[in-house]
């Protein structure tokens, strides 16, 4: 394909609403953390290294919507295993970060592997549900897809990354948009509620309200002995989840991870250190008020009350110097961009390209249910950044990468059926 | 085509719905309730930090010695700053204009929204009235913080005094200091900090646009109260502390006085000293920097620094050694011709005469009768060399804690020094030195040193007959009595046999009632001791005294050292018996008040008054 077409059918319209959140996001880096006992161009300012990081996320762009996308559909199983090899290697090569070992080191920068194992699982799921003799009818198949998405999520828990771990749940949207039956999505979400209930409530309490409901649609139902066996499945199933699931949680889960679930689900109220985060991101949030303080006049981002400001708990800043409104604009300009990107999804005639815009969608909107629901007090504190607002280049470039790439293949939509 | 295109629909609500959670939830948040309303009513959320008052030290019979005032420093957050009256401010501070505002930008340029300290130490009766203008100063505001407060002008080596944290403090504190903290310095401020330094609180409260506080933020949930530092109960008898302190007034040099039977420390005087009410307040650089620049070292802790020879105080050790170690007999007779000679040496004796027994060489402290045990000691047949002979003498001394790191609480305490065989290797080289090279030692001059600490140490030991317990000055410590404090309570045992120590005991029994240490008599007291001179190739020798009462039941063991004063019996033995006297019958018997009398007046420093020395 010559290149003139391939700009002719850039989708400006997302081009600048990404332009506009890395804009975003530069302002409110160097808002929560700019430093006025050094030079404003100094190196050791955090937004001079976002700045960068942002220079060198354009040049990626560039270098992506020049590549001939074939390379994307061909290789995709080849960078899946490079990232894999690489998410292997800081086992052995990393560099550990506040209890996590998942970064690699190169002179002052830190690169994370994991934040690009959401990409290459995105092409390699694409790759794989565009077959032709794939159907996510039957179950190899769906095992098949799943072990492709969970076996570098579970290499990332082993490293003690949850945060990154839990965004890969996202690929179940898109294993649900493309033939996963609806039963398991809403299994899925079944099973989370019965985690979330089996550390609030006693297990045996909960066995027995689960046995008292299934007794109860077996009154109901009534129809086959199909439906017997089903929700006696369920019932036994669901009891020997909640009978387990406090083993996982007391030594799978790191103490941090504990405590912050514990304090969302409100059992532990003396862990200063646990909801002092959220009770600051919250009092942050709070105190813009309606209208916001202004742009740089965030006084609680000034002294630093809210730790991790300017990464993970970058949405205070907006909440704080932009207020309601502000924060109203943010969410609604992200919804609008997630839904830009599912009609982008849509129009693809190539199932590949469809399938890997869904995938993008889904990590987008995961970062953005994680995060933000952390900083209201919605989600428990597991650190994962907002996309391209947060200060730090491993998520900035894993991001632009993701999203150009989608941008590509959909310039090139009219071009290649495949 | 796609049968499953619908399902878009899905995906496309999933995200809505958590969208509208989102911003309901930040309605709730931002709009709706109202203590986040409060703040965003251009409130100031003040973090403010609770320092806790450090704890509170006594002396041994409970009195107070140290305790607590407040204090408050003016703090300003430039970026809050609004027009105000900087000459108004600075005339109720009673400081200077100009370097307030060179201090201003001085906070300005460090960060326009962290706090600065900006006038320190403002006392009591100014605060009251600066807290009716704050109203006038938004930006500024106060923060509570005790300074140290001595009801006595004594033991300031003792109790040191609290400073500044240094970067480097900060540093290492993981985080506990910040700048602007104190920390003791010194003595047991410093060797006790953790106990004393108690845990600074946080609290955070709304400050209203008018630099009012509207009260805690969020009733106090993420307050932390601050927690007073630990009181402490020292061994020092303050009585004592200051008694001797009066003693030494005029001269240089240090006394330590030491409870045999516990280890406890009841005085410990370094003089020149200095009022440690210099080292708090305002003041307190420009004191320091005087102190410091004083000839005199006022800042030096003797008692724990400083090494003396020990001349002949060393002696009655020497005589241990040698009869634990059989190389003289507790019945060893030599005649004295009035000096030691070997080949060509020639080492003085203050005496002449024929010595019975090593009592009678105590008594009249003869240097040759030493000489020859020296020499016997370190020329042993036990020991194959004499490189062995003298180890094993040194190792014998470093039983009592001498040429060691004696244990004690007090931060920098010295070794004293003790050569030893490699010491002297290095100097002549292997074989090439031999007892007669080493004379000196026999005496306790030459490379040999003591502290004034050792020395009331040995003195504590021998009137234990053979055992003592480290010398310490903190006695008990509310809430931690078991941990801090053990090591104190821990017998050491020297191995030397009683029976040595009984005769020896007797000997400084006689030195007392019959020799050298005659004038520190106490009527109605048995007491043992011994004189000493410090040779002091740089002036004047020095005074030394080591003394203990009562013989049968020793109550109190003291070491003085009175610089350039000369022969022990002028200074050291007076002051030391003074302060025996004080401490066992709480007053000076009439007899001995001229002596009390002569030992005030005495001036050494300025040459005053200075007695014609006498035998
Ligand atoms: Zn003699």
């Amino acid at each position: 394909m010559d290149k003139r077409k391939t700009t002719n059918n850039l989708d400006w319209g997302i081009i600048l609403l990404y332009s506009v959140f890395v804009a975003i996001g530069l302002l409110v880096v160097y808002a929560s953390s700019h430093d006025d006992t050094k030079p404003f161009f100094d190196y050791r300012q955090l937004y001079i290294r976002q700045l960068i990081w942002v220079g060198t996320s354009a040049i990626l762009a560039i270098f992506i919507l020049v590549t001939d996308n074939k390379f994307y559909t061909s290789f995709a199983y080849i960078i899946y295993a490079a990232v894999i090899l690489l998410v292997v290697g800081v086992f052995f090569f990393g560099h550990e970060v506040n209890g996590n070992k998942n970064w690699f080191e190169i002179g002052s920068f830190q690169l994370q592997p994991s934040e690009f194992a959401k990409f290459s699982v995105a092409l390699a799921l694409a790759k794989f549900l565009s077959n032709q003799n794939i159907n996510l009818k039957y179950n190899n198949h769906k095992m098949m897809a799943l072990a492709l998405i969970f076996f570098p999520a579970l290499l990332i828990q082993l490293q003690g990354d949850t945060g990154s771990t839990l965004v890969f749940l996202g690929f179940f949207l898109v294993l649900y948009r493309f033939g996963l039956p609806g039963e398991i999505l809403l299994l899925g979400v079944g099973v989370l509620a019965l985690s979330v209930l089996s550390l609030v409530i006693d297990k045996f309490i909960l066995i027995g309200i689960l046995f008292f409901l299934a007794g109860a649609s077996l009154y109901f139902i009534k129809r086959n002995r199909a439906g017997y066996f089903v929700i006696a499945g369920l019932f036994i199933g669901a009891s020997l989840y909640v009978t387990t699931t406090n083993y996982v949680f007391n030594n799978v889960l790191k103490l941090h991870q504990q405590q912050r679930i514990k304090v969302l689900l409100g059992q532990e109220v003396n862990v200063k250190d646990a909801d002092y985060n959220v009770r600051q991101s919250k009092i942050a949030i709070g105190s813009g008020g309606f209208l916001g303080k202004g742009p740089l006049h965030g006084t609680l981002t000034k002294y630093n009350f809210v730790p991790e400001q300017h990464t993970d708990f970058i949405f205070c800043t907006i909440g704080e110097e932009y207020g309601f409104w502000g924060t109203t604009l943010f969410v609604s300009l992200f919804l609008f961009f997630l839904t830009r990107i599912l009609t982008l999804a849509e129009r693809q005639r190539s199932k590949f390209s469809r399938i890997y815009a869904y995938g993008v969608a889904s990590i987008l909107f995961f970062h953005f249910l994680i995060n933000i629901g952390m900083t209201i007090g919605l989600a428990p504190v597991i650190g994962i950044p907002l996309p391209f607002i947060s200060y730090g280049g491993s998520s900035l470039w894993s991001f632009t990468i993701l999203l150009f790439v989608l941008i590509k293949l959909d310039a090139d939509r009219l071009a290649v059926l495949r | 085509m796609d049968t499953l295109a619908s399902r878009r629909r899905v995906v496309q609500m999933v995200f809505i719905i958590i969208s509208v959670i989102f911003i309901l939830r930040l309605l709730f948040i931002q709009v709706l309730n109202k203590s986040y309303q409060q703040l965003a009513n251009n409130n100031v959320l003040r973090k403010v930090t609770l320092y806790p008052s450090r704890g509170l030290i006594y002396d041994r019979n409970g009195k107070l010695i140290l305790f607590n005032q407040a204090e408050y420093d003016l703090l300003v957050i430039p970026g809050q700053l609004k027009k105000f009256d900087t000459t108004n401010l600075c005339l109720t501070l009673g400081i200077e204009t100009a370097s307030f505002k060179k201090d201003l930008l001085k906070a300005y340029t460090y960060s326009r929204f962290k706090p600065t300290v900006i006038v320190k130490g403002i006392q009591p009766e100014l605060y009251a009235q600066l807290q009716e203008d704050m109203f006038m100063y938004p930006g500024f505001y106060t923060e509570v913080r005790t300074v140290r407060t001595y009801p006595f002008p004594a033991a300031a080596h003792v109790l040191g005094y609290i400073s500044e944290v240094t970067p480097k403090q900060i540093e290492k504190s993981n985080g506990y200091y910040q700048q602007g903290d104190y920390i003791g310095t010194g003595g047991l401020e410093q060797y006790y900090e953790k106990v004393l330094r108690g845990k600074k609180g946080v609290k955070y409260v709304l400050v209203d646009v008018h630099n009012r506080e509207q009260g805690s933020f969020n009733d106090g949930a993420l307050d932390t109260l601050a927690i007073p530092g630990t009181n402490m109960y020292t061994t020092l008898d303050i009585d004592l502390q200051r008694y001797g302190e009066k003693l030494m007034q005029g001269k240089v040099g240090s006394v330590v006085a030491i409870e045999p039977s516990t280890g406890e420390v009841l005085a410990m005087i370094s003089s020149p000293s200095y009022d440690p009410r210099l080292l708090t307040g305002r003041d307190r650089g420009k004191n320091f920097s005087k102190l410091y620049a004083d000839s005199l070292k006022p800042l030096f802790v003797r008692p724990l620094k400083a090494s003396y020879p020990p001349g002949s105080i060393y002696k009655p050790l020497l005589g241990l050694i040698g009869m634990q170690d059989e190389a003289i007999f507790s019945n060893t007779t030599y005649s004295c011709p009035g000096a030691y000679y070997v080949g060509s040496l020639r080492v003085g004796c203050h005496h002449s005469g024929f010595v019975n027994n090593i009592i009678e060489a105590i008594q009249h402290s003869c240097n040759a009768y030493f000489c020859m045990t020296f020499r016997r000691v370190v020329d042993n047949n036990k020991y194959k060399t004499v490189a062995q002979g003298l180890d094993s003498w040194k190792s014998y001394l470093a039983s009592f804690g001498i040429g060691v790191k004696m244990e004690t609480d007090l931060p920098g305490v010295g070794y004293g020094f003790i050569p030893g065989s490699d010491y002297y290797n290095k100097i002549y080289g292997v074989g090439r030195w031999n007892s007669v090279t080493i004379i000196s030692l026999g005496i306790g001059q030459g490379e040999i040193g003591f502290t004034p600490l050792q020395m009331a140490n040995e003195m504590a030991t021998i009137s234990n007959h053979g055992f003592f317990y480290s010398p310490h000055l903190v006695k008990k410590v509310d809430d931690d009595t078991s941990t801090v404090l053990k090591k104190f309570k821990e017998k050491k045992i020297i191995p030397i046999e009683k029976k040595w120590f009984d005769l020896t005991v007797e000997a400084m029994k006689e030195v007392v009632e019959a020799g050298t240490g005659r004038i520190a008599q106490i009527p109605g007291t048995t007491m043992g001791g011994k004189t000493g001179t410090a040779q002091n190739p740089h002036g004047k020798d020095h005074s030394l005294f080591i003394c203990f009462a009562p013989v049968e039941n020793p109550k109190i063991a003291i070491a003085v050292i009175v610089e350039n004063a000369g022969f022990g019996a002028t200074y050291g033995a007076p002051i030391a018996s003074l302060m025996i006297e004080k401490y066992l019958n709480d007053s000076i018997s009439t007899p001995r008040k001229y002596l009390e009398q002569r030992m005030f007046d005495a001036d050494l420093i300025h040459n005053k008054f200075q007695p014609a020395p006498e035998h």
